[in-house]
């Protein structure tokens, strides 16, 4: 953990708004916005004074991004107590992922959650009172990104991943193995061979990066999913939903529009919605497939909205909830009870607080009550830390690391082509693997040391 | 008959022996126990020190001022600095010493230290009140009081020996195992577990063809483990290198069944790295070849030791594979190799000064905390012998960090991960490999354990007159030019780019391909530099200041990083902190946190299962 670096982050909620505002904060605050803005009075913000605002272009290497206004804030007068400076642009999801990808490219580092609020404490900003909150914020938002993050990779970008970090782990194995076992008889890797595993490494990342410039989630939406019982309402109620939004269904472009997903944008928040409409056991083998993806969905759903009939009892639910289990106590998902069809009620049900501690929403689908609930729900999922931050946070996060592990790789075919001895061509190689390990996971030099032993017969 | 003893030491393997020697020279009143007083400092595995890793962490002992290196130099028949090609960092020496004179030279220099008695006993008991040990019982049933303990028992505490189906009790072959003490520690609230490792045959050297095997020279120029002005070697003994084929391994392979290992009768954990000839054929069975080396154990003996031949299997399954090797055909063997098992105490059981977190003034060091090699074992024994005598005069901790030295490396890893095989030192397990090199040992160390007594002043003399001969030599090369006639026909026969203008001399020692001795023949102002300037130690001032200004963008690069992480490892987290309390931690890390309990930050960080955020919490709940 550093605490000296420079991070940014977006400081406005997620999604669609007019305005959006991108913080960093650390000592290379101004060497870095000097890099990419240009301000209207042509005089550097570096040399600006603190308190002051400047309108200008903000320029990566395709052109300019947007035009924006910049705040500056000197040492020690700025929330974190660091250098810092404000972005504010314009409010594209779009806009915001290429700004912090800027960043990043130009030696900032993604903040983790709770960092900013952090470093304004390590700096004095606050008193020790106050930590316990700082403290809790750190955990629950690291934890949620962190599952966030993983739960967003699926679609074999995890897997890609895992099996680049697998190849640099081998190679750093191969190289490792040269320098702590030289007095043994086992094969060294060839120079050529090296070559060509640099060669693939690099290749890969760099396709992974260009198909990652602009997140997966941010185009596709928060995935939810609706649960239940034959018959309890579900196809009415995404039908409902959607005609209800209808006017704004996604037309984002790349979305892909799989039979039995809709996707829609509540407050500039996109919704990925998954209909599991045919879950129910079959003997058919194509159906079966079906059942197999839409079983797949749901695991890789963030909200699941469960609903039931809601003249069901508590203890009735409560059946139907443990036979999720594994979905409900799985954190990182947020679950939503929806009791269908009040119109049929003639009373509304009781009870239900007492025994099931989720939010639960009473409705009538078909005759579109309070659906409005619904949509307040998901979007306060995505507004109280919930889901914050995740869809640009994780993609820009990954991005990151993916860039760093290419700009070490870099380093290393540096050092082979000019000959450097390899303990020293190691430490781009462990540079490398801590990036990508950023993403699945902690690298250890045990790890290595295991590869070793596993694959070559050492030992006198 | 005994007084009350500062620190007695227990056991006079190569950490007791170290652990005496520190603990005794900072001024502490301090007895050795041993099982037998003709075995000390006694290298039950093969003979030789150092080697990659290992080598760098004698030279570390040497520099805060231990007697490994200075017992090598005296008594080694070999000498050569491995890894030459690979860059600084990895360049170990590595010594064939003479078993017998090793031992002898050890107990001289025991017995020439001040402070420093000796008693020949086996420790059964401890005493202890209050939570503080106050003294050991022996077998012989003395009680002997003492502030502190250092227990170094190594691999005899209730070891047994398998050969084949035969299985004996023995802390090394023809030696007793200890038994009572485990049991005792147990009763106190330790946990022991069992490991296991071998050794290999020792052969007849009279009976082996070695025309038929590869001869391995020593170094032309040896250079010498001690940064003291120990005595080089002028002549040396070889090793030789033999290889086994299928004939050998089918011959191995018609004992497996007799195997302790393989028939489940050996239940500890043997290392990975330094398997038995038997686990090697068996997990490695597309290999049909494996190297041994040939050691000779010394200057006035035949026997020789066949490294890489260790085995449990029985001894006339051995024999018969030992005499299907190329120039082996009728050797003749003085002992058969077995395996051991002993006992162990995991290390997270341990403080970074090696003190137990149960007993106070009660101190762990070498293969009691699951460790392997001499120099590991060396390394915690000066650590320990220093902590016990700086914790007896209330005096700060002694604690080396993971960019300090490999010993830091060691104890981290010890205290903070646990083992679960024979720990041995890989140059990999550092992070800060440039900056723990063989060469920069004393600087690093030698000031640090100056500062609190235990490295005399003519070796911090030494070591500053080094540092400022090597700073006034990279002066003169950083202002001296060279014009490009005087060097450019030189520079084209080792096809190094020709220059077109005078470059300073640093530049040019800084291209990859020129070594320094050869340019420095070619330019006669740094020649004769050298001549009037650099008197004492050339070789050693010219080695660092090569590496210095060749890697100096790496070694900066570490330093950096290292001086980042250290914000964190400076951390110091209380003994007695709650992290139940603080619910922001992550439940594995709570347990972890409880279980372990960290003495930095930096190590907490290390734990497996405390993540960065856990961290940060921490460092959020310490208020900065």
């Amino acid at each position: 953990m550093d605490t000296n670096d420079t991070i940014c982050a977006l400081a406005t909620p997620a999604g669609v708004g007019a305005i959006a505002m991108i913080r960093l904060s650390g000592p290379e605050s101004f060497g870095i916005i000097d890099q990419i803005f240009e301000p209207r009075s042509g005089s550097p913000v570096s040399l600006a004074a603190g308190y002051t605002l400047h309108l200008g272009n903000l320029t990566g290497d395709e052109g300019v991004i947007d035009e924006v206004m910049v705040s500056v804030f000197r040492q020690p007068h700025s929330y974190t107590g660091d250098d810092a400076i404000e972005i504010s642009c314009h409010g594209s999801p779009y806009i915001q992922q290429k700004i912090i990808e800027l960043l990043i490219s130009r030696g900032a580092r993604m903040a983790t959650a709770g960092e900013f609020t952090m470093r304004a404490f390590i700096n004095g900003k606050f008193d020790l009172a106050q930590a316990e909150a700082v403290a809790d914020l750190i955990a629950s938002g690291s934890k949620y990104a962190h599952d966030l993050a993983l739960d967003q990779m699926r679609g074999g970008f995890s897997d890609k991943i895992k099996q680049l970090r697998q190849e640099l782990l081998d190679f750093a194995s191969l190289v490792e193995l040269e320098l702590d076992f030289a007095e043994e008889d086992v094969e060294f890797a060839d120079r050529t061979k090296i070559g060509k595993t640099l060669d693939g490494l690099e290749t890969e990342i760099e396709t992974l990066l260009k198909s990652f410039q602009v997140g997966n989630v941010l185009k596709n939406g928060i995935p939810v999913a609706i649960i239940g019982k034959p018959n309890v309402g579900k196809s009415t109620l995404l039908n409902t939903i959607l005609q209800e939004e209808k006017a704004i269904v996604s037309d984002i472009p790349g979305t892909t529009r799989d039979s039995i997903e809709d996707t829609i944008i509540i407050e500039g928040i996109a919704f990925r919605f998954i209909d599991t409409a045919g879950l129910r056991p079959s003997m058919d083998v194509i159906e079966n497939i079906g059942i197999e993806r839409t079983l797949q969905r749901i695991k890789e759903a963030s909200i699941i909205l469960f609903i039931f009939d809601a003249a069901s009892t508590a203890e009735e639910v409560q059946e139907v909830l443990e036979e999720h289990r594994h979905l409900i106590e799985d954190p990182s998902k947020r679950i939503i009870l929806i009791g269908n069809k009040i119109d049929l009620l003639i009373e509304m049900p009781k009870g239900f607080k007492d025994l099931v501690e989720l939010e639960t929403i009473f409705i009538s689908a078909k005759r579109k009550e309070n659906i409005n609930l619904i949509s307040d729900s998901l979007l306060r999922s995505v507004n109280t830390q919930q889901l914050a931050d995740t869809t640009i946070v994780s993609n820009a996060r990954h991005y990151e690391a993916l860039s760093k592990s290419l700009q070490a790789i870099g380093d290393i075919r540096k050092g082979f082509d000019s000959n450097i001895p390899s303990d020293l061509v190691a430490i781009d190689i462990r540079k490398a693997l801590h990036h990508l390990g950023t993403i699945t996971g902690q690298i250890t030099t045990d790890e290595i040391l295991g590869n070793i032993f596993g694959k070559f017969c050492i030992g006198k | 008959m005994f007084e009350t003893y500062d620190i007695i030491v227990v056991g006079a393997g190569h950490s007791g022996c170290e652990a005496a020697a520190a603990a005794a020279n900072m001024g502490s009143k301090t007895l050795l126990i041993t099982m037998n007083m003709t075995n000390m400092a006694q290298m039950s595995c093969n003979p030789a020190m150092g080697g990659i890793a290992k080598g760098q962490i004698v030279r570390e002992i040497d520099a805060l001022g231990g007697y490994s290196a200075i017992v090598t130099d005296h008594t080694r028949i070999q000498f050569r600095m491995l890894n030459k090609s690979k860059g600084p960092a990895m360049w170990s020496p590595r010594a064939q010493s003479d078993r017998m004179l090793f031992s002898m030279k050890w107990r001289e220099m025991l017995e020439a230290t001040p402070n420093l008695d000796f008693w020949q006993d086996t420790v059964v008991d401890l005493m202890v009140k209050d939570s503080r040990v106050t003294g050991v019982k022996t077998a012989m049933g003395q009680e002997i009081s003492a502030k502190a303990v250092i227990l170094t028992n190594g691999t005899f505490l209730n070891g047994i020996i398998h050969i084949g189906k035969k299985q004996f009790g023995g802390g090394r072959i023809g030696e007793k195992a200890s038994k009572g003490l485990t049991e005792h520690l147990v009763k106190l609230g330790f946990e022991a577990r069992r490991m296991k490792t071998g050794t290999p045959v020792r052969v007849d050297g009279r009976s082996l063809n070695f025309a038929r095997l590869d001869e391995q020279k020593g170094d032309e120029n040896p250079q010498r483990f001690s940064f003291t002005d120990t005595p080089n070697i002028t002549r040396q003994r070889s090793c030789y290198i033999a290889y086994t084929n299928t004939i050998v391994h089918d011959t191995l392979r018609t004992g497996f069944l007799d195997s302790p290992m393989f028939t489940g009768r050996i239940e500890g954990i043997g290392p990975r790295y330094c398997p038995s000839i038997e686990d090697k054929i068996d997990r490695f069975s597309d290999k049909n070849s494996h190297q041994l080396f040939v050691e000779p154990e010394g200057w006035n003996t035949n026997e020789y030791y066949l490294n890489g031949f260790s085995s449990s299997l029985p001894d006339y399954v051995q024999f018969a594979a030992l005499r299907k090797i190329p120039g082996f055909e009728s050797a003749k063997i003085f002992r058969p190799g077995y395996a051991i098992e002993y006992d162990y105490f995991p290390p997270m059981q341990l403080k970074f000064t090696l003190e137990t977190k149960l007993i106070g003034h009660l101190y762990f060091a070498g293969q009691i905390n699951g460790t392997t090699g001499y120099e590991e074992a060396g390394a915690q024994g000066i650590i320990a012998g220093m902590n016990a005598h700086l914790k007896l005069n209330e005096k700060p901790e002694f604690i080396l960090k993971r960019s300090d030295a490999y010993i830091g490396v060691l104890i981290d890893d010890l205290i903070t991960k646990g083992v679960d095989e024979p720990y041995r030192m890989f140059t990999s397990r550092a992070e800060y490999r440039i900056l723990l090199r063989q060469d920069n040992a004393d600087v690093r160390l030698t000031p640090m354990s100056h500062a609190v007594g235990l490295a005399d002043d003519e070796r911090l003399n030494r070591v500053l007159r080094k540092q400022e001969t090597i700073s006034k030599l990279r002066t003169f090369l950083k202002k001296e030019s060279i014009a490009p006639d005087d060097i450019n026909s030189y520079l084209a026969t080792i096809g190094s780019a020709p220059l077109s203008q005078k470059v300073k001399l640093e530049n040019l020692i800084l291209r990859p391909e020129i070594s320094f001795d050869e340019f420095t023949k070619q330019a006669p102002a740094l020649q004769n530099y050298l001549a009037t300037h650099v008197n004492d130690h050339h070789a050693e001032v010219v080695e660092s200041a090569e590496i210095l200004i060749k890697y100096d963008n790496y070694i900066q690069k570490e330093q950096e990083i290292a001086a980042k992480i250290s914000r964190l490892e400076d951390i110091r987290l209380h003994d007695d902190f709650d992290y139940h309390k603080l619910k922001s931690l992550s439940w594995e890390a709570r347990e972890k946190l409880s279980k372990i309990r960290p003495g930095t930050i930096g190590q907490a960080s290390r734990i497996s299962g405390v993540n960065p955020s856990d961290i940060s919490v921490l460092i959020v709940y310490l208020g900065r």
